[in-house]
Order: C-alpha cells, then structure tokens, then sequence
C-alpha cells in the first residue's frame, strides 16, 4: 500500500468530564473518498476540528503525505492543504459569488483589491467543478445546493490535497445530491483525498470507498465500503448486535389503533398568499399524518400556518370542532400545540441556556412569569425527560449549544412533551441525527400516538414517512396534490404522486 | 476603632466573600475591585480612612458608594436591556428629565414632594415605555430607537425647566442624595432595595428566565410561546424607571436640577458597569449583582483619580485601559492564552492558583479540570 495522503495516528483529545477520542486512528489514501461514520457525539467533529487546527490535540500525530504536521488554527491547515465546508454554508450570503471563492485571500495591489483578478480566480476555481455561475451575482440569489457548491470551490481555490466535507448533503433534495456527487467524483479522478461525513446510510455506500467508523471516541475500524453489509454497518455504528439492529429496521407502524373520529384538527381551505395553496388536512388523536413532498413543496409552510408563526389569508381552522384562530405560537400552544422547527438553531434551541431551562420554556411560558415553576420542579422535570429520552448529557446544567445534533433535538422533544400536547407538529425531526437516536425518536412518536396524540410528521426520506404515518398528505409546488391512507402507503406511490402531478403541470 | 483594626476587618470580610464568589462569574469582577481597593490601600494615603460625625460614616470608601449610586441604579435597568440584546442610550437624559420634572412641581407648582417625585418617576416610566414601543413595538433597532430619546430628552427636559436651572431646598428631596440611614448614606439603602426589588422581578418569577432567553435566540422564543414583546416592552420601562430614580438622586446631590449636565454621560458609564459585571452585550446570561460591582468598581475607578489629582480631561485614558483589563480578564480565551504564557512561572504561581478558580461555566459540576 502506498503511504497515505493523511494518516493520524493515536490522537486523543479529553473536554473536561469527556474523553471525547481516545486514540483514533485514521488512514485515508489520495484518490478516494472515505466516509467517517459514527452516531452523533462519537466523535467525528471533534476529529475534523483537532485536524483542521480548531482544537489543540491532547496526544497523537498527524502526518500529511508522510510529513508530520500540527495545525494550529483552520487557516494553518488550509495553507497545508487541509480544506473543510462545513455543514451549514459558512458563506456570506449578500457579497457576490466571485468575493465568497476569494475573501480572506483578495489579490491585492498596494492595498487595493485587484477585482479583475478576483473574477479570474473565482472562474477557474469553478471550472474545476464544472460549474459556470456568474460569479458577480450575488450568492443568496443561487440555491442552497450551488451555494454548497461555491463553498467547495472556495475550499479547493487554495491547493486542497484534501478536502473534509461535513454533511454537505443534509439540506439538498435528491437530484442536488447527485450533481454534487458528480462533482466529488472528479475530484477523486484529480488525486484529491476527500474525507465525507454523513448521515445517509445510501450515500455511503453510492459514493465512498472506504468507511472509518467511531464509537464513543474510539475508532471502531476501518472499513472498504464494498466488503462492508449495510446491517454490519449500522450494528458497528450503534455498538448493538445485528439480532437488535434488524428489529429496529423492521418496526413499521401498526394500525391505527385508538383513534377517534373527530378530528383533533380540521383545516378547511387554508392558505397563504406566497406560501401555500389553500388546502384542507385532518389530524385526528392517536394517528400520524405524514406530509411527504420535495424541499419547498409547502411542508415548512403548512406547519408554520398551523402552528401560528404565519397567518393564513383564507381558510378556517377547528380543534376540536371549534373554531379557533391562531394568531401566534402563543395562542396555539394555548390549545395544546407543540411544534419541533426544521430548523433546530434558529427556532429550537436557546444554546447558551442549560439542558434544564430549556426544557422547563415551553411549559413556564405557557403558565406565564408569575408561576414561576420551582427549581425543584424544574429539576425534576429535566431529568425525567433526559432519563426517559436518553438525552445524552454530563448534566442538567450542561449548556445546550454543547449537546449533539440528536441531543439538541432530544432535549426540543422533551420542552414539548413537558407541556402534554394534545398535537404535535414534527417538522423534520431526525434531520442530521444518527441512527440510534433516529430509531429512538421514532420509536417515541409511535409510543405517543399510541397515547392518544395527534401528530403531524414532516420529513424528506421517504422511508421514514410510510414508516410512520398512518396517512400521507402529499404536496407539490406548495399545494396538496394527493392524499393516501394505510395500505395504500408506499414510497413508490409517494413518488408517482409527486411525479404524475409534477408532469401535468410541467409547462408551467 | 484604630484605622488598621477596620481595614484589617474590611479586608477579611472581602476576601472572604471573594472566595464565596470563586466559582461564580462575577468573581472576576469583584476581583477586579478588590486589586483596585488593594491598590489604594497601599498607595492613596487617607482613601481607608473613616470617620464618624454625628453618627454617621463618612470616608472615600462612602463617597464612592454615595456617587455610584446613579450608575448603580442605571446599570440594574441597563442589565436586563442588554440581556435582551438591547442597550438603552437614553437613560442620562431620562435623568434631566426626572430632575427637571420633580423640581418644576417643587418650586414653581409648590407641591409637596412625594407628588414630585411620584410624577417625576412617572414621567420616567413613560419614556421607558417609549422605548420599549419603539423597540418591541416597531421593531427599530435599540440602538437607534433609543438614541432618539438620547437626543430629546435633553430638549425636553430644558423645556420643562424653561431654560433655567432650578434650585431647591425642600429636605424631602434633599434627603434622597444627602442623607444618612442607619449611619450611611441613604442611597446605600436605595440601592440595595432596588436590587433586592429587581432580584425578586427577574429571578423569582419566570421573567429572567424569558429574558435571557428572548435574548440568546429571539426566534426560538417566539417558538416557545413566549411574548417576546413583551419582554423587551417591560425591560426598557424598568429602565426608564431606574432612570428616573438616578436622576432624582442626581439632582439631589447638588439641590438643584441642571438639564444640560444632569447624567450626561451615565448611559455609557451604566453600559460599561454591565459588562464589567460579566453581562455580554450579545445578550444572554446576565449578572445583576455583577452589574451592581460593576457600577462600584467604576465609581471606585473615578474616586481613585480624584485622590491623585488625575484631571478629569485625561481620567478616561486610564480608565478605558483598566476597564479593557477588565473585560480581557473575563474572557475565557484570554486567561488560557495569559495561563500559556505565565507557564514558566507556575512553579511559584501554584500555592496561589491552587485556590483561584478555574471554573468551566459551560461544562458541568462534577468533571474536574485536567492536568
């Protein structure tokens, strides 16, 4: 075997209270993508980021093309041919493409910056993607997949021999997916190593060649994608055995059980301008609704008009079979309504704020500031929900920004739970979350419809709506186009769903 | 009482509340006061002296609770603001305006002084409430909507005073910045009502819970049900009334109400107080009692320049430097970075930094720190 592009051997790195790695091993080649797996908190960005320079290293080396090295800072490594993209697009969304590929490292002349050069550079580095953009256009104005895209480019504009992609997917529909995959494989066939972190099991395996995998900061193995059964995987990824693992695969909810005939909700031709076609959607206790679409078919949209954050211009909303409007998340939370957002950093967690107070908001909202909810209480409250959600954290007091991506989500669950919701909105749910905490949640929302909830769940993988739903609503180009109960429900339908109703209305 | 007795009881009792305070956040800020005292002790003769007249104390460390009261009341205002990720640049005219306002009823309307001040303290919680519509309603940017009363007040103030400076020589009001109770200062007594009034508003109801919230994630909030409105409205009302008390005390202390020089200036003294006090201008987690030591320290800081004859036109030059020391000293990233580089010294540094806190405020209690 040849010496290996990056090789790190037995790099630890303890927070205080966590051993966070413990003498990780990792070995990737040029010319391949390896794909760094582990559930949430196993370590994996605490790898990239001790690599990249972002955290000093306890103990260990790192060499890079054989030469031992020690970034201090991203901007050391990235000067050593280590570029990263980050999950979320750390770009600036209101300067041009052309200024995000090259701020930071402007060509200059006396102080001035040289704009001709700026666009030259931005071009060729596109055009190592195949990509043509008018790199003068301002980025905000492309999608979130370009924008990936632009961030890649940028990673590449200084001379990357590796490149370390943390979920650059998890916001991309399906078709955005392949073009970046496209992409990625070019970069292959240039020698490039390329380290790719996800959650999508089926994108392991359609685009990597080797799999490293860590559990609870230990290295698990290393893995060539080919040799390596997707169950194995999973049993590897979770530390449960492979007897555990299929059962959890194959749990699909059963029939409805104890629902009842009145609708906990009943929307009758609700919309919005600009946001979703009216429409009409029945929630009743003890069922799931799914809302299946793609990425900006309306699904965000008809949670938030259901929920309060918009308010419809038409329509009528009865809980209950009264008449209610929901002016505000205040007044639906009033009628027993608990929303998780899709997006958990801007409208779910409180991230300076502990694991206790931000389980206790929703409920102390809701009673208002003078019932004020003891701290005894409040204690107790947290941790009967870190115990029954398994909420993986130190303590109570543990700051949440601090918790994983699962855990974050976890402990929004629990802030919901507490304030015994008659409906639930679950707007995807298990997006940028592991496997084990996945089947977690899951399991948790079977367990409370089966308590008589009414929920209403919001996800892209498709999978995972027939999974769950007792009832598919299915939206296309913000209206609803079909509706499809128990046996009816499959992916395939789902998707001739969308599919028939998107070729009637393609010339539009 | 000899003069080494009562700084020796002084300085026992301090250290030992600082060693209370070591896991606490606002440790460093009266760790802070505590190196500024140290260094008057030693190098401004006469700063520990005490004395008693007519049975009351009277002494440097007096005066600079006596005039740090203003910043001290403004700061348990400014605060919550801040932790709303607001900031309130109005309150040094709120100040004028409370001043011109009870005086003007004082001497030219002849009435009784507990209407005065009933009125000015009124008047005051409506301009806080102006700002907090501006703010919460309107949603303008504290910043700017603020800077419009900033600008105004003084207008307004002027206006009611017609210009004039207003002399008064009621004892209601003189007694609110000069008298004595219990032996000190009355606005002593004020202050510490105020706070113990402020701690029971935010920290035995719900409301510092939904502050610190509204000010870490707005959106969220909203998301959670709480009335973030609300909130914000109430925190810039309170100031206004903080405000308000500041001013009277302020146009006390020199028995007449002067709009143009009434807390001109105190805003950003009140502002400083609560980040010297550990509150992050982000918003967030807020330190009322940081905000209070905060207050103190920089009251001690301008006391300090008066005893060595610092002339007031360069007295903001050493003060900003001490204050940035301040805020360095706070942040987490600097004290690694000054612990990296006084490694040499930790041999002689130990026996100290065995007691000095090493606290994680974002990790949990029962970890302990490695190496």
């Amino acid at each position: 075997m040849p010496t290996p592009l990056l090789e790190i051997a037995g790099l630890s790195k303890s927070f205080p209270g966590v051993k966070a790695l413990d003498t990780v091993d990792l070995a990737v080649q040029a010319g391949e993508i390896h794909a760094l797996m582990g559930e949430n908190g196993a370590g994996k960005s605490t790898l990239i980021k001790v690599l990249t320079g972002v955290f000093p290293r306890d103990a260990g080396e790192t060499r890079l093309s054989g030469q031992e090295i020690a970034p201090k800072s991203p901007r050391e490594a990235e000067a050593l041919g280590i570029s990263t993209v980050y999950q979320e697009v750390n770009l600036i969304p209101h300067l041009s493409v052309a200024e995000n590929i090259c701020i930071g490292r402007q060509p200059t002349w006396a102080g001035t910056i040289r704009w001709g050069a700026i666009t030259k550079r931005a071009r060729a580095a596109l055009a190592r993607l195949d990509l043509s953009l008018d790199v003068n256009r301002q980025l905000s104005s492309y999608s979130i997949a370009i924008q990936q895209m632009v961030a890649i480019a940028r990673a590449l504009d200084v001379s990357a021999k590796l490149l370390i992609l943390d979920e650059p997917t998890s916001s991309l529909d399906k078709t955005e997916v392949d073009e970046l995959f496209k992409k990625l494989r070019i970069l292959r066939q240039d020698g490039l190593g390329i380290i790719f972190i996800t959650h999508f099991l089926d994108q392991v395996y359609e685009i990597s060649d080797s799999i490293t995998v860590l559990r609870n900061g230990c290295r698990v193995g290393c893995f060539a994608t080919k040799e390596l059964p997707r169950i194995n995987l999973v049993s590897h990824m979770i530390g449960k055995n492979l007897g555990q693992v299929e059962a959890l695969e194959q749990t699909r909810a059963s029939a409805a059980t104890i629902r009842s005939e009145t609708p906990m909700l009943e929307a009758r031709g609700l919309g919005k301008k600009g946001s979703i076609h009216p429409l009409d959607l029945d929630i009743r206790p003890g069922e799931v609704v799914g809302l299946a679409g793609l990425l900006g078919s309306g699904r965000t949209e008809t949670a938030r008009l259901l929920f309060g954050v918009d308010n419809p211009d038409q329509g009528t909303i009865r809980i209950n079979n009264q008449p209610v409007r929901l002016r505000s998340p205040r007044i639906a939370i009033r009628y027993r309504i608990a929303l998780t957002p899709e997006d958990r950093k801007v409208a779910g967690v409180i991230p300076n704020l502990t694991v206790r107070e931000n389980i206790v908001l929703a409920l102390q909202a809701s009673r208002g500031s003078w019932r004020r909810l003891s701290v005894a209480e409040q204690e107790k409250l947290a941790d009967r929900f870190i115990n029954s959600l398994g909420i993986k954290t130190p303590s109570r007091e543990q700051i949440v920004r601090n918790l994983s991506g699962g855990n974050q989500q976890k402990v929004l669950l629990a802030r919901w739970l507490a304030t015994e919701p008659k409906l639930f909105i679950l707007d995807e749910p298990t997006r940028g979350i592991d496997v084990g905490a996945k089947a977690e949640i899951e399991k948790l929302i079977q367990s409370l419809r089966q308590d008589g909830l009414a929920v209403l769940f919001i996800s892209s993988e498709l999978e995972e709506v027939v999974r769950q739903s007792q009832r598919v609503v299915v939206l296309r180009d913000r209206r609803k186009v079909d509706e499809l109960t128990e046996a009816a429900i499959s992916e395939q339908a789902i998707m001739e769903s969308i599919a028939s109703h998107s070729s009637e209305r393609a010339e539009a | 009482m000899s003069d080494w007795l009562s700084d020796l009881i002084f300085w026992i009792v301090f250290a030992a509340i600082l060693f209370a305070l070591r896991r606490q956040r606002i440790f460093w800020t009266a760790g802070a006061l505590a190196l500024l005292l140290l260094f008057n002790q030693f190098f401004t003769p006469g700063f520990f002296h005490l004395q008693v007249l007519d049975g009351h104390l009277y002494g440097s460390r007096i005066d600079v609770l006596n005039q740090g009261a203003k910043v001290m009341l403004l700061s348990l205002g400014m605060v919550l603001v801040i932790a709303t990720g607001g900031v309130d640049l109005s309150v040094g005219a709120v100040m004028a305006i409370a001043a011109a306002v009870s005086s003007r009823l004082l001497v030219t309307q002849h009435l009784p002084p507990g209407v005065a001040i009933a009125v000015a303290l009124g008047v005051s919680v409506l301009a806080g409430a102006w700002n907090g519509l501006l703010v919460a309603g309107l949603g303008i940017q504290p910043i700017v909507a603020t800077l419009v009363l900033m600008v105004a007040g003084r207008g307004i103030a002027q206006l009611i005073t017609e210009g004039q400076i207003i002399n008064f020589l009621d004892p209601t009001m003189v007694y609110l910045g000069n008298g004595h109770l219990f032996g000190l200062p009355f606005t002593l007594t004020l202050v510490v009502v105020m706070l113990l009034l402020t701690h029971f508003l935010v920290r035995r109801t719900a409301l510092g819970l939904f502050i610190e919230s509204v000010g870490d994630n707005d959106e969220a909030s909203r998301y959670s049900g709480i009335n973030a409105k609300q909130v914000k409205f109430l925190v810039y009302t309170f100031s206004g009334l903080c405000a308000g008390l500041a001013g009277l005390v302020a146009c006390s202390n020199i028995k007449s109400a002067d709009a143009n020089n009434i807390g001109l200036y105190l805003e950003l003294d009140a502002i400083l107080a609560v980040v010297v006090g550990g509150t992050s201008l982000q918003g967030g987690r807020f330190y009322l009692v940081g905000a209070v030591i905060g207050g103190l320290f920089i009251q001690t800081l301008t006391t300090t320049f008066y005893a060595k004859n610092v002339s007031s036109d360069i007295a903001p030059v050493p003060k900003a430097l001490v204050i940035i020391a301040v805020c360095l000293l706070q942040s987490e990233i600097f004290r690694t970075k000054l612990a990296r580089v006084l490694r040499p010294l930790e041999k002689f540094l130990k026996p100290v930094g065995s007691w000095l806190p090493r606290h994680h405020p974002t990790i949990a209690p029962h970890d302990s720190p490695k190496s």
